[in-house]
């Protein structure tokens, strides 16, 4: 680790207005101070977002809006966000420890950076890491990353749980940067796939950061619900996840979501899996047919291919399990 | 007696209160701070180590690489690399130069800023890549026995017999990844060196250091009173330990290295890789005709030194059979030198083994368990020796009452609960009994309390509390009025903690000398005998509470210290082996009984229940001999189905060196644990009747996880760890 100076500005007007190239921001600090330890990563200055009055969860005209600073575990517990949209409680529960989720918060979460191994081992060359100097990752111990949304440059997956849930949910976040106001982006737009800039991963400007995020309600998220398949029973990141949600009417699907973790460069949604299941009567049949297309368009690298049939039967497994 | 009886350990009080101190936790004044600086390629030369930037940093005292690092005597040592010796890399991760700072955080920051140059060469990071320079292991189990071994005629057997069973087990790299990673702190006064560190060995790492620095084994002295546990890890004397002493040398102040969780995949062994192969032969009845195991294991380049993973010493020995063979070679990589780790040789034979036994059941149509009792032992059947002691028949049959295996259904996928898809499965585990030379001290004080010294470690199994029963025992005192000190190489000398063997050492030294004790506390007393004693000898004398009591009356520790005007009484002890132990087979053993539970779907396997059954001899603490078992089953569980180090075969470089990454079970990964002790006292190998405990419980944990994932799947995963991948068929 480097030294850093750590700063502790009051309020969002304090914390863009004393922002500097080279800052980072630190919240909960469960990912960040891992990667400046191993440094990955070399802030000279931190700026601490505790001061932010960001830490909000409250609704606004039946949406959900999660301050960036609300903890995982304060979201998790929080009764509407069970009622309306259990899917992001449940995924929030399954992930990490409930020590990291007391610290880790709403915009850190969403920020994790990739656990690649080659990526958080500086003696490897990464991509993402020092661009140009390839992937080893490619040709080397890939198990746990890619199949969806990898390039030539980089198969590393977005490692959370909650932007999966959020992009089934259609979230849009709020985004403030110094001197600019403040923007609002679909999630399905804030994340950058890596193609051959996969150091650039989200579409945040310099010194700009999420203050918010809004969740849409519905019936489908209020059926809604995350499976999680890992290689142990606790404290592991997803081999496959799926945040799903189902609306059903008179026995036929109306809307249905699906989105994937631990299979993607990012948070990875269905859209012709969905396809197929809206209309279609809510049943193990229509569950089967639609599962089975969704490991299309996967790409393996070799040990991940397993990935392919566990989504597929991971996606069918959360689907009966929603519509039961 | 408090032998045998369900106390609380003695330092747990201090464990959980954090005053229990470890090597990290000393505060020596003045002292500065090293990090390690290792190699980013398996193999070739540093062409040169650019310290300028790095030495610029605020704080940095030294940068000590391989071209201002002092000569160490490196005759008769068993680690030879990575000392700052020469500019040969053997292995990724290796060292190649150590920081020194006043604080850690400028020594880190400037760790980072030091730029390595290298002549790379080809390096062979990978096992199965070399497998055709296999050789016999130099120094095998060293020499206590040989690589190979052959009784009766194996291939001719195996030929005529009636049904054969022959596959192959891979078992992966694995790290022991102990809470507490290695740390020591070292200070130099002249020629005297003081060193505390994380080890389970503190006479081995006296003898070590003192060796390579070239000063007398009496100017070393090694401070261990804790370890946050070992598995193997802290065994030998590593070189973050050497580097320390010869960082304090260098800045000529004490310094401390804490290895980081990273490095602990690189600087203190590791779990070799093997490749078993195994056949077996029965006649139909299920009588073992032959066996064959030939073993081959991943170590390190000749140059860093040689460890053999002995995974058929448990063939050799464990049923009864005619036609016994075993071969054990080594495969030398650009890989670090593996070591010990829990239950070394039988936890990865005995995957193989028990995964066999139970594949040839199946072929047999035999209950698995049926199987063994056929085979049971009565004889060593490769020494011919008896068995020192042997309580395994009792292990199956109360481990399998507590189990209900009789209720188990013999076909894959016939028991269910729902569509989650049951499988029942067991496997035998047996560890050697070890014993080593051992010496104990104890000091009865003027206070009434009893020191009792030895210079071994408790490693997390209980040594303090041990040691403070026996001698309460002997001598006549409740508990809380024993002392014990131990973990200090100025203490009288005990072997390594490691082989299950320091109960079995040391507690007979420490009654030997506690009952040496016990005399003089009768001599003493019978110098100066209160009248009501008249004539009453020795024989009339007894020790209880504190007190020495004869007919009518008594006299206190107290008064018998106190009236000689010394400081304390004291008496030693110094044990060896019972020469009557080297015609037996001396071994502890067990029955592991496993129920796990299959997602049909996802094919994610969950342990559900455990029932294991030890005869590990006599027991003296059973809440802490308890403990040993559940964080051996547990230990197990984690071989079985996720522990596995990851490496790179480009680089030979580890990609989980972290432990989100390198996974072990948590909590809910462990089911409810029921042990059950079957005590056969070893009376041959120790008076006291103990056999070790340490290793035992994780062995044969694979093999049954393996067996019961084959009863509810019908798939036979011979490949560990079994991951849900490998049942996606």
């Amino acid at each position: 680790m480097q030294s850093f100076e750590l700063i502790r500005p009051r309020g969002i007007d304090g914390i863009l207005s004393d922002w500097h190239p080279g800052d980072a921001f630190i919240a909960g600090g469960t990912d960040l101070l891992q990667l400046m330890k191993n440094d990955v990563v070399a802030p000279e200055r931190l700026t601490d977002l505790d001061n932010s009055d960001l830490h909000a969860i409250s609704l606004v005209d039946g949406s959900l809006h999660l301050g960036a600073l609300a903890t995982m575990a304060e979201v998790a517990a929080h009764v509407d966000v069970k009622r309306e949209w259990p899917v992001i409680s449940q995924a929030l529960l399954l992930s990490a420890s409930p020590q990291v989720r007391n610290m880790g918060t709403v915009g850190g979460n969403l920020l994790q950076r990739t656990r690649c191994g080659y990526f958080r081992d500086v003696g490897f060359d990464c991509n993402k890491r020092r661009p140009g100097s390839g992937c080893p990752a490619l040709r080397g111990d890939n198990r746990e990353l890619a199949i969806f949304g990898g390039s030539s440059h980089c198969i590393a997956t977005h490692p959370s749980d909650l932007p999966v849930a959020l992009m089934a949910l259609d979230a849009q976040l709020d985004l403030a940067a110094p001197g600019s106001g403040t923007r609002r982006l679909p999630l399905a737009q804030f994340y950058r796939l890596p193609g051959d800039t996969p150091h650039i991963e989200t579409a945040l400007r310099p010194g700009e950061m999420i203050t918010n995020v809004v969740v849409p309600p519905g019936p489908h998220a209020r059926n809604s619900l995350y499976v999680k398949v890992r290689d142990r029973t606790s404290f592991a990141f997803a081999l496959v996840s799926a945040a799903v949600g189902l609306a059903v009417s008179d026995g036929v699907i109306r809307d249905a979501r699906i989105a994937l973790g631990g299979v993607g460069a990012m948070p990875w949604r269905l859209p012709h899996v969905e396809a197929a299941l809206r209309g279609q009567r809510a049943d193990t049949s229509v569950f089967e047919t639609a599962a089975a297309r969704a490991g299309d368009g996967a790409i393996s690298a070799g040990l991940n291919k397993f990935k392919i049939e566990l989504t597929r039967r991971t996606v069918l497994r959360a689907l009966r399990t929603v519509a039961a | 007696m408090i032998v045998g009886q369900s106390i609380e350990r003695l330092d747990g009080r201090l464990k959980v209160t954090g005053r229990a101190r470890y090597a990290a936790e000393f505060k020596p004044p003045n002292m500065a701070h090293a990090v390690l600086v290792q190699s980013t390629v398996a193999a070739g030369t540093v062409a040169g180590i650019d310290t300028t930037a790095a030495k610029a940093m605020p704080g940095v005292l030294q940068i000590m690489t391989s071209a201002n690092a002092e000569k160490l005597n490196l005759k008769g040592a068993s680690v030879l690399q990575p000392l700052l010796q020469g500019n040969e890399i053997f292995h990724n991760g290796q060292h190649v130069a150590i920081v020194i700072a006043t604080t850690l955080q400028q020594a880190q920051a400037a760790a980072a800023r030091v730029r390595v140059r290298y002549n790379p060469a080809e390096a062979v990071t990978m096992m199965e890549a070399a497998l055709n320079q296999a050789s016999v292991p130099r120094n095998f189990s060293n020499g206590r026995a040989e690589p190979d071994s052959r009784t009766g005629d194996p291939d001719a057997a195996m030929t005529s017999a009636a049904v054969r069973v022959e596959a192959t087990y891979t078992t992966p790299i694995e790290h022991h990844n102990p809470m507490e990673p290695h740390a020591t702190i070292a200070s130099w006064d002249g020629d005297r060196l003081t060193v505390w560190t994380a080890t389970q060995g503190i006479s081995g790492a006296q003898l070590t250091l003192a060796s390579l620095f070239g000063v007398p084994k009496e100017n070393v002295t090694v401070i261990c009173p804790f370890v946050g546990g070992g598995f193997g890890c802290k065994g030998t004397n590593w070189p973050p330990a050497t580097l320390t002493a010869m960082a304090a040398r260098e800045v000529n102040r004490p310094v401390k290295l804490e290895v980081t969780r990273q490095q602990m995949f690189t600087s203190n062994g590791y779990r070799a890789r093997t490749i078993q192969k195994l056949k077996l032969a029965a006649n139909k009845d299920g009588k073992l005709l032959a066996i064959q195991h030939d073993g081959l294991a991943q170590t390190s380049m000749p140059e860093v030194g040689e460890f053999a993973e002995a995974v058929g010493l448990a063939s050799r020995m464990l049923y009864a059979c005619p036609n016994i063979g075993t071969s054990h070679r080594v495969v030398a990589i650009n890989q670090g030198l593996p070591t010990y780790m829990r239950a070394p040789g039988e936890a990865s034979g005995m995957f193989a083994l028990e995964s066999a036994m139970d594949e040839l059941a199946v072929r047999l149509a035999i209950d698995p368990l049926k199987l063994r009792l056929a085979n049971y032992a009565n004889a060593d059947a490769t020494s011919g020796k008896p068995f020192s002691s042997k309580g395994l028949r009792e292990c199956y049959e109360k481990g399998a009452a507590a189990f209900g295996w009789q209720r188990r259904t013999q076909a894959p996928g016939s028991m269910r609960d729902g569509r989650v898809l049951i499988g029942v499965g067991m496997a035998t585990a047996t560890y050697p009994t070890n014993r080593s030379p051992a010496s104990a001290q104890i000091r009865m004080m003027p206070d009434g309390t009893a020191v009792v010294r030895s210079g071994t470690q408790d490693i997390g199994t209980g040594t303090y509390t041990t040691m403070a029963q026996i001698a309460a025992d002997v001598l006549g005192l409740p508990l809380e009025r024993v002392r014990v000190e131990l973990g200090d190489s100025r203490l009288p000398p005990a072997p390594g903690s490691g082989g299950s063997m320091t109960t079995a050492s040391v507690l007979p030294a420490v009654q030997s000398a506690a009952i040496q004790l016990r005399d003089k506390l009768f001599v003493l007393a019978l110098a100066r005998p209160p009248a009501a004693w008249g004539t009453a000898a020795k024989s009339d004398l007894r020790l209880e509470n504190g007190v020495v009591q004869g007919p009518g009356a008594q006299v206190s520790f107290i008064d018998l210290v106190t009236r000689e005007a010394v400081s304390f009484v004291e008496a030693a002890a110094d044990v060896n082996p019972d020469a009557a132990s080297k015609d037996h087979s001396s071994h502890a053993f067990g029955a592991q009984f496993a129920e796990v539970r299959v997602d049909p779907d996802l094919r994610t396997v969950k342990v559900s229940r455990w029932v294991g059954a030890f005869d590990c001899g006599r027991v003296i603490s059973p809440k802490t001999a308890r403990s040993q078992l559940i964080g051996g089953i547990v230990f197990g569980i984690g071989m079985a189905l996720m522990e596995e180090t990851r490496v790179d075969a480009e680089t030979g470089r580890t990609v989980n060196a972290n432990i989100a990454d390198y996974l072990v079970p948590v909590n809910a990964d462990v089911p409810e644990i029921e042990t059950i002790f079957v005590e056969a006292p070893d009376l041959v190998t120790t008076g006291l009747g103990v056999k070790g405990i340490g290793e035992l419980p994780m062995v044969g944990v694979a093999a049954a996880i393996a067996n019961a994932v084959w009863h509810a799947t019908g798939v036979r995963i011979r490949d560990l760890p079994i991951r849900l991948d490998k049942l996606l068929v």
